[in-house]
């Protein structure tokens, strides 16, 4: 059983859209039962961050020793990475519409998600408009590694210099009153696990495509 | 090194002084700027739009200040630098000078400011102290992101699409702090906006003296 991961990418996932919908919540103020897209909203950002960190983590190792896989498994993955990005934004613009009353509020943590899409754009662009292999896989390299520090920075320090309306800051509801209550965690532990590892799975798909591309000259 | 770095700053400045309508440029472009925002607002009794409007100047002037340090150097002044220079002090010594040029650029806006538009500034020192370290950051960042930019084609556009996204917790920090000290806030509440702001300008010149070394020869 070489591929059971996969099994259990689909069983959690299916696993965490079933139970999701369907068990119960506690009744919280303003989030009722919008408190369900916890499984969905928070569980995208994780694997859109796992996959990122595969993509940083490839870049360093074609800087140490340029062999072309390497690049194509840190673009892919930032690829892969950007598409659960856009839905992590979709499913909390519906959320934040529900919650807060409209679709986009000036505050830290949706800045951050939007400069992290912005970022990884730019790759994507700066991929793009470099025709050469070798140097487009360098440069981009480099642009990777940069990017992802400085949204560390922006992701990890800034919000804390500020208030904010997002769960987790500024006495709003956040992990802390969820974990009370261990029904949801049993959901949305599995789903970060499900939803991360579809990603991955996504990604291996991507690079096997990519590969074969590049053997038949295409 | 340090010999290495001092002949390349004054080569620099040397290059510039050659060049003297791209400097004129620069300068006339900073002037004539804030001249419209003169004409467009007459004055600003508002501190945050006084304040964001003068930041955004100064990114925009910087920008295409730096934008000339790796995108306009010809191809055979570059195989000259490879054989004579390590691509750490080349990295540095162009930071060091950016540095001097945006700082130039921040303190002559803020003069043509305070004669057209008003200058509501209270704590003065600590307002160019914010210049000093937002304009070692601001060079540091856009001089690597130059360097990136210049591998690629259509690397003006490239140029802005990478380093804004990567320059917005930087400019976050400027602005809180400017808008303290134009407040006229003290040093007890600062200095943690400082030392932020001094340990993100250590992380960039550590980054790009890490990574230039990679773009430098391809």
């Amino acid at each position: 059983m070489k591929h059971w991961w996969k099994f259990v990418a689909v069983l959690f996932v299916l696993y965490a859209i079933i139970a999701g919908f369907l068990m119960d919540v506690p009744a919280l103020p303003i989030l009722h039962e919008t408190i369900r897209n916890l499984y969905f909203h928070v569980t995208m950002w994780m694997a859109m961050m796992v996959l990122m960190t595969i993509s940083l983590i490839y870049s360093i190792r074609h800087l140490s020793g340029f062999k072309n896989e390497h690049d194509i498994v840190a673009s892919e993955a930032a690829n892969t990475g950007l598409l659960f990005g856009f839905m992590g934004l979709v499913t909390g613009m519906i959320w934040a519409r529900f919650t807060w009353g409209t679709w986009w509020v000036a505050d830290p943590k949706l800045n951050g998600a939007a400069i992290t899409i912005l970022i990884y754009l730019a790759y994507v662009v700066l991929r793009n408009s470099i025709d050469e292999e070798q140097k487009r896989a360098k440069v981009s390299a480099v642009y990777n590694i940069f990017s992802y520090i400085m949204l560390l920075v922006f992701l990890l320090v800034l919000p804390r210099m500020t208030d904010s309306l997002h769960p987790g800051n500024g006495g709003n509801p956040a992990f802390s009153t969820y974990d009370l209550d261990n029904n949801m965690r049993m959901v949305f532990y599995p789903a970060v696990i499900g939803w991360t590892l579809l990603g991955v799975w996504m990604m291996t798909l991507k690079i096997r495509i990519k590969k074969i591309k590049l053997k038949k000259g295409l | 090194m340090l010999n290495e770095l001092k002949n390349l700053i004054s080569k620099e400045i040397l290059l510039e002084w050659r060049q003297k309508y791209s400097f004129g440029g620069i300068l006339l472009y900073v002037v004539s700027t804030v001249f419209v925002c003169f004409l467009s607002f007459k004055k600003i009794v508002d501190v945050p739009t006084w304040n964001a409007l003068f930041w955004i100047i100064i990114l925009f002037a910087s920008v295409s200040a730096v934008a000339k340090s790796f995108i306009q150097e010809s191809r055979g002044r570059l195989l000259y630098y490879y054989t004579i220079a390590s691509p750490q002090s080349i990295i540095l010594s162009k930071i060091i000078y950016n540095s001097f040029l945006v700082c130039f650029l921040s303190v002559l806006s803020l003069g043509v400011y305070s004669v057209m538009i008003g200058n509501p500034v209270q704590n003065l020192s600590m307002f160019f102290l914010t210049i000093i370290l937002g304009s070692l950051g601001l060079s540091s960042v856009l001089t690597l992101v130059s360097a990136i930019a210049s591998k690629a084609a259509n690397n003006l556009t490239l140029m802005s699409v990478l380093s804004f996204p990567v320059i917005i917790p930087l400019l976050i920090i400027l602005i809180k702090l400017s808008k303290n000290s134009i407040d006229g806030i003290g040093w007890s509440v600062n200095y943690r906006y400082f030392i932020s702001l001094f340990s993100l300008d250590m992380i960039v010149i550590i980054l790009a003296f890490l990574l230039f070394p990679y773009l430098w020869r391809d």
